[in-house]
């Protein structure tokens, strides 16, 4: 049996309500979407989502895939930085793959046709558009994670049963590299050409996994038939034509709470979708996106023993929505704000970097194994009895602590003022002063518990620092 | 391993400072010469009489060539000291432990900083290549951690140690007033202190040290010359340094309530020199007040205050100009914003105002009796410093 054996969703702590779009530029707008903060990029939002999807499993992917269709990088491989901070082995290769809305889907088509014992399939997607544009408004960030394999990878949750894809070249949506915008064709073109599109492949997937359309309605109660489906893609008005002409109400919809989180959309209806599926069930991903890709699974009993790590539910009624526009407008550089008159930080090192992987993106430091003194960053000589080269790694990524003292710096320099700064304690030893992200200076208090997430610190020519910080445990 | 100390063995003979300023129309070169200029008349010295020349300075120059070159010395060992803010008192340090080695007869240490051509507000360190994952804070926010721990631990109201504070700040300031070289000379009332906008934690602007530009010298002898040039020479007592390994960062013992370093170089130099009671033998102490919770937590480091206890010294006017062990009599960092190369000389320009009685009037010290100053000139942050104390005397013994 091969299958997904874990999926989870990955959402930025922050929501931008429509209305507040709204009430700048005059118009309406109703919910809220995500809104990944300025120290996330996609690359982050995907180490997220990576690591919820891997806790709890074993399995060590084969491959990694980073779908996206905002990367952080060109030239450069994303998913290497995905793959440090995940602490993949060395052998496990890491693609990008990219950059069209497409890439999400194409990517855990891949991972499931492949023979790999276990894939990794990341997915992320930072969706903007000029300010007032549809995109901004309908667009949500996150990131998703689909650990697909065979059972000797793990217990499988949803058997793969095959499905069928369409590939047709038309313009309905486009960007040119380094563009905010996203340009459309006329809606109309698009949605016909997607509804039939959508059509032709759901036939052709039903005649392949040899399953119903839909329980009851082929005549043979006994036949296997799709009980779900889920359908993703830019085009709102194909898909909600789609779901008419199916007959079905996609049973996974986001729009009033994340928005359409392009490339990573397909892969975070299916997680949503597997936090509350039962066992039996047979579910139809559907995605519209430069052609129709629809994948079917049946939901196995291993469902019920696995509860998602951290709930895609739970992290949308986590989120705060009182982002001000103008924030929101700042963090994606379509308003940019007088910055403190302080140097910008200095590239850094990739050398120094290179030298210091396991720090700087796994989060490990390390532990005298005579005094058990704890070394963040990891340390060569122990400031407890001064033992020298006698450490051992010891991995914090997961690790929580407690703030023991804090402060709000005003004056140094960052992206998105002030600095929220704490000194954590954590539990089992070791200490850290580290910026703590996602919270505002008055929610902040000593004795707060944290976690830590992995953050995008600050670019620099071109290269994006990537670093860890502390987060509120909500 | 001991630190023995060069105590009696090393003289100052001659120094000199310039005012501390946004000096728009002077550059470094400007500020070397001018302070150069008055240490050599102060000791009747000229540049050909000084056999070596230390030379500190944090980001304004690189090696010795500048200083030579400024002051076109001929053929002459000049170093280039650095240890963050700490940098001025290290040359003084340097230059006295080589004439005490007997390698020269005479020094110079000379510290300056040209801070104000940055361009940015504050104080910048330069970028030395890393892997990023160092933390940016600026100094005011790492000192800032100071006031909620120090509250927490010996169970003072918040508003009551803000406005304690806030009275180091005015005191410095009232100091100041009274030092036509210090940079800011208005007095400052506590109330108008703990009116001003947080930048940092709890900290105003009027917390932190200003941004100046200035330089500060010194010229040493061995201390049996030391009268061939002045009838009043400083002796070196004590010259203390401690390097902190940064472990206070990652050790969770650390409460951000004292400065180990500190406290560590504050004992060396005791014992260097033979105090026993600070707060009663010293004639007066400049401290390095780069945000005033650090003169706090200092006056218990360095053994003025008993632990927990310094807030209430300081509310009791102990350091005050007047007080039983008058603190930064000249105004501190507070009023003369930190050239960083040069901060360290500035101190030990104020002990030798004061001990020699050439203070001005209206800032002279009642204590100055004593014949003991001492400076105390810090770099880096809480958990992770350098530390420097020095304590110099009137008379030898």
């Amino acid at each position: 049996m091969r299958g997904i054996i874990s999926a989870a969703g990955y959402l930025p702590y922050w929501r931008l309500e429509r209305s507040a779009i709204g009430a700048f530029h005059g118009g309406r707008g109703s919910g809220t979407r995500t809104v990944a903060s300025y120290d996330e990029d996609t690359t982050t939002l995907a180490v997220e989502a990576g690591r919820l999807a891997l806790k709890g499993t074993t399995a060590e992917p084969e491959t990694l895939w980073f779908a996206t269709s905002t990367p952080t990088y060109a030239e450069k491989t994303n998913a290497t930085v995905i793959h440090a901070a995940l602490r993949l082995p060395a052998a496990t290769a890491a693609f990008d793959s990219g950059s069209a809305v497409r890439s999400g889907v194409g990517a855990l088509r891949a991972a499931l046709r492949s023979s790999e014992s276990a894939v990794l399939v990341t997915a992320a997607d930072i969706r903007t558009g000029p300010a007032n544009s549809p995109d901004e408004s309908a667009g949500g960030d996150a990131g998703a994670a689909i650990l697909v394999g065979d059972e000797s990878a793990g217990p499988v949750v949803a058997e793969y049963l095959g499905g069928a894809s369409i590939t047709r070249e038309f313009l309905d949506r486009w960007r040119t590299p380094g563009d905010a915008r996203t340009k459309g064709w006329e809606e109309r073109f698009g949605e016909t050409q997607y509804l039939e599109l959508g059509m032709t492949a759901w036939i052709d997937a039903l005649s392949a996994t040899g399953v119903g359309a839909a329980p009851g309605l082929d005549g043979t109660e006994s036949q296997e038939a799709v009980d779900h489906v889920l359908i993703a893609g830019p085009h709102a008005r194909a898909n909600n034509g789609l779901a008419k002409k199916l007959a079905r109400s996609a049973s996974v919809d986001h729009t009033s709470t994340i928005g359409n989180a392009g490339a990573a959309e397909a892969a975070l209806q299916l997680a949503t979708y597997l936090e509350t599926a039962e066992p039996g069930h047979l579910v139809a991903l559907i995605s519209l996106a430069d052609g129709a890709d629809v994948l079917i699974f049946r939901v196995t009993d291993a469902i019920t023993a696995h509860p998602p790590a951290r709930s895609i539910a739970d992290q949308i009624a986590a989120g705060n929505s009182g982002l001000p526009y103008n924030k929101f407008l700042a963090w994606r550089g379509t308003l940019v704000p007088n910055p403190p008159n302080r140097p910008e930080p200095a590239r850094s090192s990739a050398s120094a970097a290179g030298r210091s992987i396991d720090w700087k993106f796994g989060f490990v430091g390390s532990k005298d194994r005579e005094t058990g003194a704890v070394h963040l960053p990891p340390a060569r000589v122990s400031f407890e009895g001064g033992n020298v080269d006698d450490m051992e790694p010891l991995p914090m990524a997961d690790a929580t602590g407690t703030i023991q003292t804090f402060t709000i710096d005003r004056l140094a320099y960052s992206p998105s003022p002030p600095v929220i700064f704490a000194v954590v304690d954590f539990d089992g030893g070791g200490r850290l002063p580290v910026e703590i992200c996602d919270t505002t200076p008055d929610q902040i208090a000593v004795g707060d518990r944290v976690e830590m997430t992995f953050r995008r610190l600050n670019q620099s020519d071109g290269i994006s620092n990537y670093f860890w910080k502390g987060r509120p445990i909500r | 391993m001991s630190s023995h100390g060069i105590k009696d063995r090393v003289a100052i003979i001659g120094m000199g400072c310039t005012p501390f300023r946004e000096h728009w129309d002077k550059g470094t070169d400007d500020l070397m010469i001018d302070a150069a200029k008055e240490t050599f008349a102060s000791a009747g010295l000229d540049k050909e009489q000084i056999d070596a020349f230390w030379f500190g300075t944090a980001q304004s120059a690189m090696s010795g060539v500048p200083m030579a070159a400024a002051l076109k010395l001929e053929n002459k060992p000049v170093s280039r000291v650095e240890n963050f803010c700490a940098t001025g008192s290290e040359a003084l340090r340097q230059a006295c432990y080589a004439v005490a080695s007997g390698a020269y007869d005479t020094a110079m240490a000379l510290g300056v900083e040209k801070v104000k051509d940055s361009g940015f507000q504050g104080l910048n360190a330069f970028p030395i290549p890393n892997d990023g994952t160092n933390r940016t804070l600026t100094a005011a926010a790492m000192f800032s951690l100071v006031l909620p721990a120090y509250a927490e631990k010996y169970g003072v109201d918040k508003d009551e140690l803000r406005r304690t504070v806030a009275r180091i700040a005015s005191k410095n300031h009232h100091n100041g007033a009274r030092n036509p070289r210090a940079m800011y000379r208005r007095e400052m009332d506590v109330d108008a202190i703990c009116k001003m906008a947080a930048v940092a934690g709890q900290l105003s602007v009027m917390d932190c040290a200003g941004v100046a530009d200035g330089s500060a010298a010194a010229i040493v002898c061995r201390a049996e010359d030391a009268h061939k040039y002045t009838d009043k020479p400083l002796y070196v007592k004590a010259l203390s340094f401690v390097a902190g390994n940064g472990s206070g960062l990652i050790d969770s013992t650390y409460d951000y309530t004292t400065f180990r370093e500190c406290e560590a170089a504050g004992v060396d130099a005791y014992q260097q020199a033979g105090i026993t009671d600070p707060l009663n033998q010293l004639a007066m102490a400049e401290v390095h007040d780069c945000f005033t919770p650090t003169e706090m937590v200092l006056m218990e480091d360095l053994g003025f205050s008993k632990r927990g206890e310094a807030w209430k010294d300081i509310n009791a006017g102990v350091f005050d100009l007047g007080g039983q062990l008058p603190i930064n009599p000249d105004g501190g960092l507070k009023s003369f914003g930190h050239p960083v190369g040069a901060s360290g000389l500035r101190m030990i320009f104020e002990a030798w105002l004061q001990l020699r009685g050439e203070a001005p009037d209206e800032r002279q010290i009642a204590t100055a009796d004593r014949g003991l100053a001492l400076t105390h000139n810090l770099g880096g942050y809480p958990g992770e410093m350098v530390s420097f104390v020095g304590i110099y005397g009137t008379e030898l013994g």
